[in-house]
C-alpha cells in the first residue's frame, strides 16, 4: 500500500494593511485619486524649489499676461506669477484639510466614543445635543462661528473644523454600540479585561474602518467649504495664495484674463476630485458590504 | 400620523430654543462692547460714562444673561429683530425683500436640481453597469468636487462672455437663470446618486420580480412599480438639501449679483453688523426647519413604516 504524502501549504499570514493596500493598487480610480494627493503634497513640501517665481513678487508691468513662456499660465491682476501661486496654494489647501478634519474628527471621535461607551445618561446629554446642532444646517453653523470670530484663515478653518464634529460624533457613537454588542466584545470582556482596555484595545480598533471612510469624504468637503468663505471674504484673506482667496480680485477681471479665475478654480477642482475618487476606492476596500 | 405629527412638532421646542439661544450668544460672545466703541474719543470720560449707562439700561444690557434672553425672544415675538448699524433701518425691512429672492432661486434651483438628479439616477440605476451608467456616476463625482464660485464663475465666461447668450449684469426674469442653474446642478449631483442607489434597491425586490414574472414591461416596472418606492427615500434627502441649497446661496448671490439673503449674510459678517448677521442665521434656520418638518411629515403619509419605527 502506497502512502500518500499530502505536503501541507505552508501557511502564510499576510498583514491586513498589506491586503488593503494590494486592494487599493487594483483599484483604477483609487490610483488615480492617490496620485493626484501625492502630487499635491509634493508640490506643496517642495514649493520653494518647483515654483518657478517668487509667489508675492508684484510686477505691474507683466499683469493679466496670458499663458506664455515666461508665465506658463499667465500673472494676474498685479503681475504675479500664477503657477506659482498655485503651487504655494498646495500648502493653504492641505493645511486646511488637516486642520479642519482634525478639529472634526478628534472632537467628534472622543465625543461619539463617550456617548457610546458611557453611562445612558451621558450618551443621551451628548446625542440630545448632537441632535440639535444637526437640525442646524451645517454653513450656518460655519457662518455662526466665523461671525463670532471674524473672518480670517484660521477662524474660517476652526468654523469649518466645528461645524463637522457633530457627523463624526454621530457616526462614531453608532459604530462603537454595533461594535459593543459583537460575540468578539463579549469574550474579551470573559477574558477578565477591564473597560477602558476593551474600549481602546477592542472597540476603537473595530471603529476605524467606518472612521477612515468618513473622513476620506468629509475632508474635501471641508476644504471646499472653507475655500468657498475665503472666496466670500470670510476666510482666508489677500494676498495669500489660497485657491477660493486668489479669485477675491481676479474674478473682477474675468472678461479680459479669464486665465487667472480658471487656474485657482481648477486646481481646487482637481485636487478635490483627487481626494473623492481615492475615497471611493477607500469605501469600496475597507467596506465589508463590498 | 395625528400622533406623530405631534411628536415631532414637540420635538421642535429644544431646537428651536437652541437656535434662539446660539443667535443671542452669538451676540454676548464677540470681543468688542458695542456700546462703548459707540462713545470712543467722542464724549468726556464722565459723560462718556453717564451715556454708556443710560443705553446699557435701554437695551438691557445691565441685566443678568438670562434676563437679556427674554427680552431678546421678546422682541422677537414682537417682530422687532433689531436695527442694522450699518444700514441704520430696522433689519426685517432689509431682510424681507431679500428673502423673497432667495427663496424663488433655491425654489427654481431645487426644481432644476431633481429634473436633472432624477433623471440622471432613474436612467443609471435602469441600464445599471453601462456607459450609460458610468457617465452618470462619473459626472455626478465632478459635481460634487466643484467649487460652486468656481462653477458659478465658468458659467458667466462661457454663456456671458463667450457665447453672448446673456448680458454679464442681466436685469428682469432671466437674472436668475445662471445662478438658479449653477445652484441646481451642484445639487444634482448628490440627489442623482441617491436616485440610483434608492431605484437600484427598489428594482431588487420581490415584488418588481413578480411584475416582471407577469410580463410587465421594463418601462412599466420602472415607471409605475418602482419609481413611486425609490421617490419616498429621495424625499428624505430634498428636505436636507435644501440647507445646502440655502449655504450655497450665500455664494452664488455673490457671484451673480443676486440680492438675496445670503449676498447680505456675507456682506453683513464683513461688516460686524451683529443685529443683521443675527436675523439672517434665525431666519435661515427657521425656514430650513419648517421645510424639513414637512418633508417628514409627507414622508411619514408617503411611507407608513416611518411612523411604527419612531
Amino acid at each position: 500500500m502506497t502512502v500518500l504524502m499530502v505536503e501541507e501549504p505552508p501557511v502564510v499570514v499576510i498583514p491586513r494593511w498589506r491586503v488593503i493596500a494590494n486592494r487599493l493598487l487594483q483599484s483604477r480610480a483609487a490610483v488615480v485619486g492617490g496620485l493626484i494627493v501625492l502630487i499635491v503634497a509634493l508640490l506643496a513640501i517642495f514649493a520653494p524649489w518647483i515654483a518657478p517665481h517668487d509667489p508675492f513678487k508684484i510686477d505691474p508691468i507683466h499683469r493679466l499676461k496670458p499663458p506664455g513662456f515666461d508665465h506658463w499660465i499667465g500673472t494676474d491682476e498685479v503681475g504675479r506669477d500664477l503657477l506659482s501661486r498655485i503651487i504655494y496654494g498646495t500648502r493653504y489647501f492641505l493645511l486646511i484639510c488637516a486642520i479642519t478634519s482634525s478639529i472634526s474628527a478628534t472632537a467628534g471621535t472622543i465625543l461619539g466614543l463617550v456617548a457610546g461607551a458611557g453611562s445612558p445618561l451621558t450618551d443621551g446629554i451628548i446625542m440630545r445635543t448632537i441632535d440639535i446642532l444637526l437640525a442646524f444646517p451645517y454653513i450656518l453653523m460655519v457662518l455662526v462661528v466665523v461671525a463670532i470670530l471674524g473672518p480670517s484663515l484660521w477662524t474660517g478653518m476652526v468654523a469649518v473644523g466645528i461645524a463637522g464634529i457633530p457627523g463624526y460624533a454621530r457616526l462614531v457613537r453608532s459604530t462603537v454600540l454595533t461594535v459593543k454588542g459583537e460575540d468578539y466584545v463579549t469574550s474579551v470582556r470573559a477574558l477578565g479585561a477591564n473597560e477602558t482596555e476593551i474600549l481602546f484595545g477592542t472597540v476603537l480598533p473595530n471603529v476605524l474602518s467606518p472612521l477612515i471612510i468618513y473622513f476620506a469624504f468629509a475632508t474635501p468637503l471641508s476644504a471646499l467649504i472653507a475655500s468657498a468663505l475665503s472666496f466670500a471674504g470670510l476666510g482666508t484673506q489677500p494676498p495669500a495664495p489660497e485657491w477660493g482667496a486668489m479669485l477675491v480680485n481676479s474674478r473682477t477681471y474675468l472678461f479680459s484674463a479669464w486665465w487667472a479665475v480658471a487656474a485657482p478654480g481648477l486646481a481646487l477642482f482637481v485636487s478635490i476630485f483627487g481626494m473623492n475618487i481615492l475615497g471611493n476606492g477607500l469605501r469600496d476596500v475597507l467596506d465589508p458590504r463590498n | 400620523m395625528m400622533q406623530y405629527v405631534v411628536r415631532r412638532l414637540l420635538l421642535l421646542i429644544p431646537v428651536i430654543i437652541t437656535i434662539l439661544l446660539i443667535t443671542f450668544l452669538m451676540k454676548a460672545l464677540i470681543p468688542t462692547d458695542a456700546v462703548t466703541a459707540m462713545y470712543r474719543g467722542q464724549l468726556s470720560e464722565k459723560d462718556a460714562a453717564q451715556a454708556i449707562a443710560t443705553l446699557r439700561a435701554k437695551y438691557h444690557l445691565d441685566l443678568p444673561w438670562y434676563q437679556q434672553f427674554f427680552f431678546y425672544v421678546g422682541d422677537l415675538l414682537h417682530g422687532n429683530f433689531g436695527e442694522s448699524i450699518r444700514l441704520r433701518r430696522p433689519v426685517i425691512d432689509e431682510i424681507g425683500y431679500r428673502y423673497v429672492n432667495t427663496i424663488l432661486l433655491t425654489g427654481l434651483a431645487l426644481a432644476i436640481a431633481l429634473i436633472f438628479g432624477l433623471t440622471t439616477g432613474i436612467l443609471a440605476a435602469a441600464r445599471r453597469n453601462t456607459w450609460l451608467d458610468v457617465t452618470a456616476t462619473t459626472i455626478g463625482l465632478f459635481g460634487i468636487s466643484m467649487p460652486a464660485f468656481f462653477f458659478g464663475l465658468l458659467l458667466i465666461l462661457v454663456f456671458s462672455v463667450w457665447l453672448r447668450l446673456l448680458p454679464v449684469v442681466p436685469h428682469g426674469p432671466i437674472a436668475i437663470l445662471l445662478p438658479a442653474f449653477a445652484l441646481g446642478a451642484i445639487e444634482a449631483a448628490p440627489l442623482s446618486q441617491v436616485a440610483r442607489s434608492s431605484m437600484i434597491d427598489v428594482l431588487r425586490r420581490d415584488y418588481i420580480q413578480a411584475a416582471r414574472a407577469r410580463g410587465q414591461s421594463e418601462m412599466a416596472l420602472i415607471f409605475r412599480h418602482a419609481l413611486p418606492n425609490a421617490l419616498i427615500v429621495v424625499l428624505t434627502v430634498v428636505g436636507l438639501q435644501i440647507g445646502n441649497l440655502l449655504g450655497g446661496a450665500f455664494i452664488v448671490e455673490t457671484i451673480f449679483s443676486w440680492h438675496g439673503i445670503g449676498e447680505l449674510a456675507v456682506n453683513a459678517i464683513q461688516w460686524r453688523d451683529f443685529a443683521l448677521t443675527q436675523a439672517i442665521i434665525l431666519i435661515s434656520a427657521a425656514t430650513y426647519l419648517v421645510i424639513n418638518l414637512v418633508a417628514d411629515i409627507v414622508y411619514a403619509w408617503l411611507d407608513p413604516r416611518v411612523e411604527l419605527l419612531s
